[in-house]
């Protein structure tokens, strides 16, 4: 599914003294299939922005288009069915958590789409089982009393349920530990290369957007600085920092490396990619 | 005695904790046999994966919860004892994850000022207390904002005004920076080792960001309950592989290091930031 944004504007609280445009006329598009990293520094329109891509929030102006359709001219009945394609995972979206068991939970999507219960029940089983979890073992728990890291997958595989053709992600790993935050974006990757889906990941870890996505999207005061691969826009080091954003450590350390080896990259962002380079320059 | 526990900050001594239990009627230990401590004026990074004990530690510290067993002594006052609470959570002072949930008033001024009104601290002193909080943490041209228009790390900057301005001996940031973005990360990042470094603050770190520890004075990591490794950043962020056995991560440039050393390049284990790697690669 490809979502196209039309010169997109949203301004909160018009024409009070609180107004504030939080997107101003956004323009671009994000093909089927592919992964999409969005960074930017808090308040720089990333949340105002995807909230606009499954239909949550209506543009002051602008209009995004999925699969060619304008989202904001379908009627009422036809949003709610393109919502149910567009999968949005919030920030620390395990607060949303609220049914008695981690199956019911599960299935509280998919039942609202009117599946049947054998098709919400092969469902449930499957998206557990992406997000890494044991369906026996777990679907008669309490969603409270499972880990932090745990109630996160459970929360997303609610997502998954509904068999979302864009996923778009706001801030997945926040609060989890390394190997939790690593399990969950290798998730994210096998399920974006198995299902084909379109993934939009908005990320604060430059190593893992460095590590992910096709694409990245960088905005600043509700605009769009840079679209681009990330060889490209990780190489922008002085306009990234200006907007409070930064590069990978391996990046930082490619550029400096560069005053002793001259020929070395400095399109590198992740340490896989810097052991080889570092190998190749040293060893000549 | 070189160092009783009256001169330590904290000392925790053979300590158990156990939740009462889930669902299925078991208990859950989450501290299983824990003993250390932290000096005056320390720096200590905290690292375990979720569920290995940390936040239960750290609530321990504060009076929050009591040991099943054992003793917590904060400032040589045991947790224990109720008529220390109210002195060992002003000695002891929090700084939690989400900056929204610690902010309580309308205006920064105010919210600074909500503990020591609280402790009943003259107006007057309040006003003195506010200012110099507002200065340690470079937030003064903010006073009289509201705290809900400010950046994330601009909010954790007051949330830990808020707790200087309680006048605590040390600091426990659970996780202060897992909400923000990199330049909130570097703000709050740098806010804390001024505290230490200037103030004498006594700061202890609980993160999953390995870069932000390196230049702890010691790192304690725990594992299921317990204590299972402690030391110098180096000494424990060389053992790569044991690390990455509980789950944890080393910083990037360790990593690479680590990495580079095991695709037999002659270079040192124990590099821990873009400095160092580049004076290894750069002899």
């Amino acid at each position: 599914m490809s979502v196209e944004i039309k010169n997109l504007s949203h301004t909160y609280s018009e024409g009070s003294p609180f107004e504030f445009k939080a997107l101003k006329e956004i323009n671009l598009t994000i093909e089927d299939g592919s992964f999409i990293g969005i960074i930017g520094h808090t308040g720089s329109g990333k949340s105002t922005l995807i909230q606009h891509l499954n239909g949550l929030l209506t543009p002051t102006s602008g209009t995004v288009l999925v699969d060619g359709k304008d989202i904001f001219e379908t009627k009422k009945a036809q949003l709610i069915q393109l919502r149910h394609q567009i999968g949005l995972v919030f920030q620390y979206p395990e607060h949303q958590l609220f049914e008695e068991t981690v199956q019911k939970d599960v299935a509280f999507g998919p039942r609202n789409q009117g599946l049947t219960e054998d098709e919400i029940d092969q469902r449930v089983r499957q998206s557990i089982k992406m997000v890494g979890l044991d369906f026996d073992a777990i679907k008669d728990k309490s969603p409270f009393e499972l880990s932090g890291g745990q109630m996160r997958r459970v929360a997303i595989a609610g997502v998954l349920a509904m068999e979302p053709a864009v996923l778009i992600l706001d801030e997945p790993t926040a609060g989890l530990d390394p190997r939790g935050r690593e399990e969950i974006l290798a998730q994210i990757k096998s399920l974006h290369s198995q299902k084909q889906i379109t993934v939009i990941l908005v990320s604060h870890s430059m190593e893992d957007i460095g590590k992910m996505v096709d694409k990245i999207l960088v905005m600043n005061e509700g605009e769009v600085v840079f679209y681009d691969t990330p060889n490209r826009v990780f190489t922008e080091i002085s306009t990234l920092e200006s907007i409070g954003l930064a590069v990978p450590e391996v990046t930082y350390l490619m550029r400096r490396l560069k005053e002793k080896y001259p020929e070395i990259r400095e399109d590198i962002f992740t340490v896989e990619a810097a052991k080889k380079e570092i190998l190749k320059v040293v060893r000549g | 005695m070189t160092m009783d526990s009256k001169n330590r900050m904290i000392d925790v001594q053979d300590v158990y904790f156990k939740y009462p239990h889930n669902n299925e009627n078991e208990s859950v230990v989450a501290l299983d046999g824990v003993s250390l401590h932290i000096e005056k004026g320390e720096f200590v990074g905290i690292i375990g994966h979720n569920g290995s004990g940390k936040s239960t530690l750290s609530k321990l510290l504060n009076a929050i919860i009591f040991p099943t067993q054992g003793d917590v002594m904060v400032s040589g006052l045991n947790t224990k004892d109720h008529e220390n609470l109210w002195t060992i959570r002003q000695t002891a002072g929090m700084v939690f994850q989400n900056p929204d949930n610690q902010l309580v008033a309308t205006i920064v001024e105010e919210d600074v000022a909500f503990g020591p009104e609280n402790l009943g601290v003259p107006p007057q002193e309040i006003r003195e207390r506010v200012d110099r909080a507002l200065a340690v943490v470079e937030m003064q041209a903010y006073a009289h904002q509201k705290p809900h228009q400010l950046s994330g790390g601009q909010k954790q900057r007051i949330a830990i005004a808020g707790i200087l301005a309680m006048e605590p001996e040390c600091i426990i940031f659970d996780e202060p920076t897992a909400m923000l973005d990199p330049s909130g990360r570097r703000e709050v990042m740098e806010t804390i080792k001024r505290l230490n470094r200037d103030k004498d603050m006594t700061v202890i770190h609980i993160t999953h960001f390995m870069e932000e520890i390196v230049d702890a004075d010691r790192i304690i990591v725990l594992d299921k309950g317990k204590v299972v490794m402690e030391g110098k950043p180096r000494t424990i962020f060389k053992q790569v592989k044991r690390l990455k056995e509980i789950g944890l991560d080393v910083p990037q440039m360790t990593e690479l290091a680590y990495e580079l050393r095991s695709a037999g390049l002659e270079i040192a284990d124990d590099v821990l930031s873009i400095e160092e790697m580049v004076d290894a690669l750069c002899q």
